[in-house]
């Protein structure tokens, strides 16, 4: 079981406090209607799937129930960061170096 | 290739097994080949072995990165099943169940195929008419289903606790006679043998780094850790590992892995005769040959390629286990693993053509490709070899997340996700 660090309620609590929410930073386009077939797939069926460092989104369902955003590695399964949502991106090479 | 049979099993006995040759041959990689299959499970194999059988071809490498059927194919819980809702999904399910029953006559190898039936338990109303809803579309496509009552479910599998004091009573049950388990690594090593007989190479601690395509688009060869290798054809058959391959020729692909765990019991003398899924609990569970109950848990919420998941997965199995055969609450668990499985977003697999010319792909199987083995790699062969899927497999494009034709499965190991 993860612990996931809550950006909101600043603590570290177990995995099954939260509910993942898939990857992080899809932005939902705003013309939907207009969009071509390929922008939709894009949008709705692809992912990134990384092995490595992944975007990603939780939700702290049993706890403050707020979404934020996680920077995970998906071979080792350690949180690298976990930001709130609005915030910019940790910068993965800056993240890299610190290692 | 020395065929295996009882005169061959005797003419060893009486020479000390002295004379056994190696299953398949382990030869250095050609600079090029007709076709080459990237991941050595059951899939890959079977691709390598129906290419070589049904269609001829021979110049075929099947390259793997550790070693032969060690993924998902060795971590599986092998049950065998093709009783699918969707006419696309019982086409190629069924077609994988009829290659099974024959299958090791085919290629000279006892995968331990027993049809000992999969019973899949219905738990409330709900349960009752989705199940119900399956039979009937079933037996519409030819598929065997058929529904028992809660008595009938119990003298077909007597350690069932059908009490209506049980937490989950059990109120129905649909059974697939046909349905059963195979021994999943004689399944890698039988088709290994098979395709390596008919001149097909298999590399093992081969890592494929690259996939290096021409200036007109078309794929070229691979990049691995012996080298660069030629290849007019490329087919990725990489499980977990697909969407990180498939990158490599620059297509981004509809897949997310997870870990998804099984555990294993101590073995005991023959109890459980035939597999039992249930959807609500979330539980499925069979006995292996050796005596060990098998048993199937869910995958992890984020998605992974550690090969570990969280033990409250597990812990969240056994419970259901416990409540639905309250005789196994004491028995031990001997070890538990994890495999990873790419998801599809309609858990469909795809079977297809890329958009990159000479480059195949057969994933998606998420957490229940092992039944489909011999069908999925019969079809993908035929896609390869006529660069055009087979009948079965056609509607199992990559392209049919942009035109919107899913095939809605939702629940490839019956469990619900």
């Amino acid at each position: 079981m993860l612990l996931i660090h809550c950006p909101y309620c600043e603590e570290e609590r177990p995995e099954i406090e939260f509910a993942n929410a898939g990857e992080a930073h899809i932005a939902r386009p705003s013309d939907m209607d207009g969009l071509s077939d390929q922008a939709f797939e894009e949008f709705f069926f692809i992912r990134s799937n990384p092995k490595g460092l992944h975007y990603e989104r939780w939700r702290h369902i049993h706890g403050c129930a707020r979404f934020f955003n996680a920077l995970r590695d998906t071979v080792t399964d350690r949180f690298v960061a976990t930001y709130k949502t609005g915030e910019p991106k940790p910068d993965i090479a800056a993240e890299g170096k610190d290692q | 290739m020395r065929k295996y049979s009882v005169f061959a099993l005797a003419r060893e006995a009486m020479r000390g097994h002295t004379g056994w040759q190696e299953q398949w041959s382990s030869p250095e990689p050609r600079q090029e080949y007709d076709i080459i299959i990237i991941g050595a499970g059951g899939h890959g194999l079977a691709t390598a072995y129906y290419l070589a059988k049904e269609h001829g071809l021979t110049n075929i490498a099947v390259l793997e990165k550790g070693w032969l059927g060690g993924g998902n194919t060795g971590r599986n819980t092998t049950i065998i099943r093709s009783n699918y809702l969707y006419d696309e999904s019982a086409g190629l399910y069924d077609h994988a169940l009829k290659l099974w029953d024959g299958l090791s006559q085919d290629i000279n190898y006892n995968v331990m195929y027993s049809a000992r039936g999969v019973m899949m338990l219905s738990h409330n109303v709900h349960d009752v008419q989705v199940a119900k809803r399956h039979v009937h579309a079933n037996r519409l496509n030819g598929v065997d289903n058929e529904w028992l009552t809660p008595e009938q479910a119990k003298a077909f599998c007597p350690p069932l606790n059908i009490s209506a004091a049980a937490r989950y009573p059990v109120v129905g049950a649909a059974l697939q006679r046909r349905g059963g388990t195979a021994r999943h690594d004689a399944v890698a090593w039988g088709y290994a043998r098979a395709a390596s007989d008919r001149g097909v190479h298999i590399i093992q601690n081969c890592e494929v780094t690259n996939i290096r395509r021409a200036n007109d688009g078309r794929v070229s060869g691979v990049e691995t850790s012996h080298g660069f290798i030629g290849a007019k054809k490329i087919g990725v058959v990489a499980a977990g590992h697909s969407s990180v391959v498939m990158q490599m020729a620059d297509v981004r692909m509809p897949l997310e892995s997870y870990p998804l765990q099984a555990l294993v019991s101590e073995p005991v003398k023959p109890i459980f005769p035939c597999v039992v899924m249930s959807n609500t609990v979330h539980a499925y569970i069979s006995q292996s040959d050796k005596g060990e109950l098998v048993i199937g848990a869910g995958t992890d919420q984020y998605i992974s390629y550690s090969q570990t998941g969280g033990l409250h997965i597990l812990t969240h199995t056994l419970e259901a286990i416990c409540e639905m055969f309250p005789i196994f609450t004491r028995m031990r668990m001997l070890r538990s693993w994890g495999g990873i499985v790419d998801v599809t977003p309609d858990r469909s697999p795809i079977l297809s053509k890329t958009p990159v010319p000479g480059l195949y792909v057969n994933c998606g199987w998420g957490t229940g490709g092992f039944k489909a083995t011999p069908g999925s790699g019969h079809a993908f062969a035929h896609t390869i070899a006529r660069d055009e899927p087979h009948p079965v497999n056609a509607p199992f494009t990559l392209e049919r997340f942009r035109g919107g034709r899913l095939i809605d499965e939702a629940a490839a190991a019956a469990v619900a996700h």
